[in-house]
């Protein structure tokens, strides 16, 4: 069967790539941006294009809840949310994660209340970095699709077996048509096979599952939950190269360098500004300037690796942060200077907050970041975290 | 009494209960009147039974690694989502094709009528084929008796002190068991384990429905309610026979009162015995036994 060529949203993708991975159960609540997901799953499901329980909960907390418990009979299954429905799942995404369940999420990322904003930022899943979920975040509707079904496979895999979030931006690409190519069921059936885990309740063997766990034993259990997280950065290698074999689209693993060769300014980006930013450095690059981009792909597990090799062969580093630790700095950019630190290097980094509640990032702001960093200066003395495109006076 | 089985429905009898335990080995305190629910739930239901339980007592003393203390598969949830995680359950049960099984969440008080309402309201809102089990002791016993939605008023708990300005809790018990039956459900019920046979039997006609089942049983702390341990039983008895607590179904949309005393037994009696209620001066018991007769003129009334 041939893969087909359709024009669809990110969330449409989304549920493309769910009804391909065949999950037993979907428990959902709807919320803006990410309902366009949940409306096309039921539609597939009425029409019996996708043999699910659809489980129309009434809240986020129950829809997390309901997928654990499914999950903790052996059954695949898939939840989606955002924003407020994300955090007000986080207790639930923390037990899924310490329950080894492997339940996979779309989240289309938006902006956190007050004030109330249906629109775009990173701060709803970035907030949720320690909950033991492995966070993907995607560029594209073909990435959203891709990666949806890889993270099945990845979640799933025995030495893994911890739950996955793919990240989508709202609206930028929930919202936004592309044209997707769609795999055939023969073939994404070849590439996931059925879900099997010896994490389950089962009559042969009944199991007490989610138990309390003392001062003794706690620890342990948290060391395991690590290196299942630490585990999977082979694991979503092997899985991303298979995909590239079987459908020819290779996304690199946990991040993607963009003419970082020889560079002396390399922007870190997360998401969808990633293909604003390819723009500009292909614009810059022609005007022969040294520019090159890192696409962090996923923040948990970290691209730590990555980043120090990095390191090793560029000057400066900014990082765009869709998101601010109030009192502190971008979270990304923490992350990424808490890599840099282990080499040992000194580098010139400067973090670029913006994208706040929906606001666009245009190529012209990035231009002006990669200008900045080409100096190796702060345009400001002492100001490494600053909100670009501000509107408001930051001198009084 | 209930006696309104189906012939095809085989009684479980004190002759016929399986000597097997389920749920063995736990460190509930010493006359723990919801272990002993679940305990016989468990063993009508049998072993092809998938039980939830909220964060709450069942699951403190129950699920304490290394030590498990449940023989049938069996999952502590959320303390909210309980009714929610045993519905996924059931569907990721139904979806592997798994059959000849029961899902049953067992949640106390404040599991069930407070922080769990939500979820449960949407799982009888979608007929998922789960029984819900409300041991109902009165208040938030785990973390140390403080009022819950179904603390009755009047009573002393750590978060209701009762003193020269308050008689402790000055909230009425919610009516959960009519909230519940407002969803239109399937089957719902209240009991008592002092009424074990009748328990029973609401647990063995509920196991037989598909669709979502409910039960509604007061189950006496000593811990909680300040009584001797050996009486957890008979405590749990005397609340029916002095009308604080009844017996009813609701089924094909109809209520009815499975025991209508002509008489009841003394409320005061009752009260006086249990530390939780000591305090209480003759007008407060005034008060509850007004409320009582209130609701019983009502529901006679109304289900008969």
């Amino acid at each position: 069967m041939e893969s087909k060529n359709i024009f669809l949203s990110g969330d449409e993708a989304v549920a493309h790539g769910v009804r391909l991975s065949r999950p037993h159960v979907i428990a959902a609540y709807p919320i803006t941006p990410q309902t366009i997901t949940v409306e096309r799953l039921s539609e597939m499901v009425e029409a019996g294009e996708l043999n699910a329980e659809y489980m129309h909960v009434e809240s986020e907390h129950s829809a997390i809840s309901a997928t654990m418990g499914a999950s903790a009979v052996g059954a695949r299954t898939f939840t989606a949310s955002s924003s407020q429905g994300l955090l007000y799942m986080t207790e639930g995404l923390h037990y899924a994660s310490g329950g080894r369940y492997p339940i996979v999420m779309m989240n289309a990322n938006r902006s956190v209340a007050l004030p109330w904003s249906i629109y775009g930022d990173q701060r709803d899943s970035l907030s949720l970095l320690d909950s033991g979920w492995i966070q993907v975040y995607v560029e594209d509707a073909q990435e959203a699709l891709d990666m949806t079904i890889q993270a099945f496979k990845i979640a799933e895999h025995a030495d893994v077996l911890t739950p996955m979030m793919v990240n989508l931006d709202g609206f930028i690409l929930t919202h936004t048509y592309e044209i997707v190519s769609v795999p055939a069921q023969e073939d994404v059936d070849a590439f996931l096979p059925p879900f099997e885990t010896p994490n389950k309740m089962c009559f042969e063997n009944p199991k007490n599952m989610a138990f309390s766990s003392q001062p003794d034993d706690n620890t342990e259990f948290k060391y395991q939950q690590n290196v299942g997280v630490l585990n999977s950065i082979e694991v979503l290698k092997q899985v991303n190269d298979e995909y590239a074999e079987k459908f020819g689209r290779d996304y690199f693993g946990m991040v993607e360098e963009y003419r970082c060769e020889d560079a002396e300014a390399v922007l870190v980006t997360l998401g969808s500004v990633t293909g604003t930013t390819r723009v500009v450095v292909d614009k810059m690059r022609a005007e022969g300037k040294k520019v090159g981009l890192l696409k962090i792909r996923y923040m948990r597990p970290f691209p730590e690796k990555e980043i120090m090799d990095l390191v090793s062969r560029v000057k400066n580093i900014g990082v765009i942060d869709k998101d601010i630790s109030f009192g502190y700095e971008g979270t990304v950019y923490t992350n990424v200077n808490s890599a840099i630190a282990k080499t040992g290097l000194s580098i010139f980094t400067k973090n670029y907050v913006g994208g706040l509640g929906g606001r666009d990032i245009t190529k012209a702001e990035i231009e002006e970041m990669f200008n900045e960093l080409l100096t190796g200066k702060l345009k400001k003395e002492g100001e490494h975290v600053e909100f670009f495109n501000l509107k408001v006076s930051t001198d009084e | 009494m209930s006696n309104t089985e189906p012939l095809a429905i085989k009684r479980v009898t004190p002759k016929n209960i399986t000597d097997k335990e389920l749920f063995y080995g736990h460190k509930a305190c010493a006359g723990c009147g919801g272990s002993l629910a679940v305990r016989l739930a468990l063993k009508v239901l049998g072993e092809r039974t998938f039980s939830a339980f909220p964060a709450g007592c069942m699951a403190a003393v129950g699920f304490i690694y290394p030590q498990m203390a449940f023989k049938n598969n069996s999952i502590i949830t959320t303390f909210p989502g309980v009714a929610s995680m045993a519905a996924g359950i059931a569907a990721g049960a139904k979806a592997l094709g798994l059959e000849d099984y029961k899902t049953v969440a067992f949640a106390g008080d404040g599991g069930t009528a407070d922080i769990g309402f939500q979820a449960l309201s949407g799982m009888i809102d979608r007929n998922d084929d789960v029984m819900y089990i409300c041991y109902d002791n009165e208040a938030y016993m785990n973390t140390g008796i403080q009022k819950s939605g179904l603390t009755p008023y009047g009573t002393k708990t750590t978060t209701t002190p009762a003193g020269t300005n308050l008689p402790g809790s000055v909230t009425h018990k919610k009516n959960l068991f009519e909230i519940i039956a407002a969803h239109d459900i399937a089957y719902a019920a209240t009991a008592s384990i002092g009424y074990p046979q009748d328990f029973i039997n609401k647990v063995n006609k509920a196991k037989h429905i598909k669709g979502t089942t409910f039960i509604h049983v007061y189950a006496s702390c000593p811990t909680g309610w300040g009584t001797p341990t050996h009486t957890a039983v008979e405590i749990a008895k005397e609340a029916v026979d002095c009308g604080l607590f009844y017996l009813a179904e609701y089924e094909d949309g109809e209520f009815k009162l499975n025991k209508n005393p002509k008489e009841f037994a003394s409320a005061d009696e009752y009260l006086k015995k249990q530390g939780r209620f000591r305090h209480l001066t003759d007008e407060d018991i005034k008060l509850v036994t007004d409320q009582r007769d209130k609701k019983w003129e009502r529901m006679r009334k109304q289900w008969l």
